[in-house]
């Protein structure tokens, strides 16, 4: 059990240790107050993380299933497990969903289910995008807009595009029981209000909560670094920086490009283990740029905030944005995201 | 005189001295008056500065508390406070130095995570207060604590002095950690 596997790493007089003792055969929530003591109690040690690498199960991947994932800017947020979700009975969801919607988009009005409006609901699994064997199924959530006319055979509009999944969520999965899915990180594109509806049905279906997930500063520097060390064959976009300058009355709003081959190079120099990546590469790639930028605009970059980082893997807003341009290392980006989303819940 | 020493100087009679830190312009500022609005038996005097070494041409009193002042939204503020405690003296860390943490509310906006600060910290053997100095209340309860804190590092409280202080405030945390 990991429980036991970390307390011969941990140092003698740990007091987690000693609550061990009383935690033989735990259920999953005193595994989980086990796991914030923990998270308290020990001394705080910088992070170390792989560089995203094509995963095994990735490449069973039909780049074709998943292309409608890339180039769309997807809006994040961060989900709670949810309670006796079945993937057996998705198309079941899927009526009950295009009812609510129907219902919600003419209030007032009594709707049957199974009525025909001229919004149709689709819930699907995506295989293969997942990290582990352990992780949920990631499904797909699309609102389609039917013909009005019958005969006619052509495709449907998708207006409204969502999506759940769950990379290397293992520190989630081990504090759940049995009755939870987690698919602790959601991607919504489309408009804002149907986000909200299917939201709101999702949150009275399986008792779950969203919340918007934000990315801050630090994690943004931390996405630069890491698609910056991923290798690429051809790069399609410079890496771009935004930074947001507070003052009065209005921000200004800095932006820095750099060739991404630049980029690359001076990634290369500063990093030294291979296939991770530390809290103090990132520091001194992100130092570089702002000293190189202070040497010739005398702006003190660190001063300011980032906001939006961007570069040919993919593009994340501080606002929980996020584009993602790469196939390669489309499970990559979705592991740090998720890791972001798990730390949210917790 | 580039190296700030805390028994450089003679004290001043029943004054407390106390100088802040930081490249928060308006946030020291504001936190100065807080300070100042206390009552306090005392005659409390708080000097700001950027960053140290401070002048040498200007007559101050003996300083009794250093407060570094670190913004967690601006990387700038860490680094201007790494380079200035290379010019504070190591028998100032003798509990007459503490780190004031600002700006961990605003999760979205932090660019500095909190562990490097907690850090910071532990290396100096410092306490270390969050708070949040841009509201109002939570800046005249750390602007209280801060001139306690003051008080007893002037030596103007019977019975305790600045390393009896720095004793107590750290026992309060995880002893285990005591070995770091």
């Amino acid at each position: 059990m990991d429980s036991y596997d970390t307390s011969e790493s941990t140092p003698r007089h740990s007091a987690s240790s000693r609550l061990k003792d009383y935690f033989i055969g735990a259920t999953p929530l005193q595994k989980r107050l086990e796991s914030v003591r923990k998270l308290t109690s020990f001394i705080p040690t910088p992070p170390r993380r792989k560089i995203p690498q094509c995963s095994q199960l990735q490449e069973d991947n039909d780049p074709q299933k998943v292309a409608f994932l890339l180039h769309k800017q997807w809006t994040l947020y961060s989900l709670t497990p949810l309670y006796k979700f079945s993937y057996t009975n998705l198309k079941e969801y899927s009526r009950l969903l295009s009812a609510f919607i129907a219902a919600e988009k003419q209030k007032g009005l009594a709707v049957e289910v199974g009525e025909d409006f001229n919004i149709k609901v689709t819930f699907s699994t995506l295989l293969g995008m997942k990290g582990t064997q352990r992780d949920s199924e990631a499904f797909l959530v699309q609102i389609l807009s039917k013909s009005q006319l019958p005969y006619e055979n052509r495709e449907h509009k998708v207006l409204w595009t969502g999506w759940f999944c769950c990379i290397f969520g293992d520190s989630l999965l081990e504090t759940v029981s049995e009755d939870f899915t987690c698919v602790p990180l959601f991607l919504a594109n489309g408009a804002e209000t149907n986000t909200a509806i299917v939201g709101t049905w999702f949150q009275k279906t399986f008792d779950c909560y969203f919340s918007p997930l934000a990315i801050n500063a630090f994690n943004l520097s931390w996405m630069a670094a890491m698609w910056t060390a991923c290798k690429m064959d051809q790069y399609m976009a410079a890496t771009e920086f935004l930074w947001s300058v507070p003052c009065s009355p209005q921000s200004l709003d800095i932006s820095y490009a750099i060739h991404p081959e630049d980029a690359k190079a001076l990634w290369d120099s500063v990093h030294k283990t291979p296939g991770e990546v530390t809290q103090e590469e990132v520091d001194l790639f992100m130092d570089c740029l702002y000293s190189h930028f202070h040497r010739h605009f005398k702006i003190h970059l660190s001063a300011t905030r980032l906001v939006r980082v961007s570069t040919s893997v993919a593009s994340a807003h501080t606002d929980g944005k996020i584009k993602i341009l790469c196939h390669k290392y489309l499970i990559g980006v979705l592991a740090y995201l998720t890791e972001l989303a798990i730390f949210q819940i917790d | 005189m580039s190296v700030l020493r805390p028994l450089d100087k003679q004290p001043g009679l029943n004054t407390a001295t106390i100088l802040l830190v930081g490249t928060e312009d308006a946030l020291l500022q504001q936190l100065a008056d807080s300070m100042l609005k206390e009552d306090c038996a005392s005659e409390l005097k708080v000097h700001l500065a950027r960053s140290l070494p401070l002048p040498s041409n200007v007559n101050r009193p003996r300083i009794d508390l250093i407060v570094f002042v670190v913004n967690l939204h601006s990387k700038y503020s860490l680094r201007n406070v790494e380079e200035s405690l290379h010019h504070v003296d190591t028998t100032f860390f003798l509990g007459k130095v503490g780190f004031l943490i600002t700006g961990a509310g605003r999760e979205g906006h932090c660019s500095i995570h909190r562990n490097t600060v907690v850090r910071l910290a532990r290396t100096y053997r410092s306490p270390l207060l969050f708070c949040d100095l841009e509201v109002e209340g939570f800046r005249a309860t750390v602007a209280q604590r801060l001139v306690r804190m003051l008080q007893i590092c002037a030596g103007h409280v019977p019975g305790v002095s600045a390393l009896n202080l720095l004793s107590l405030l750290r026992s309060s945390e995880n002893p285990a950690l005591e070995d770091v």
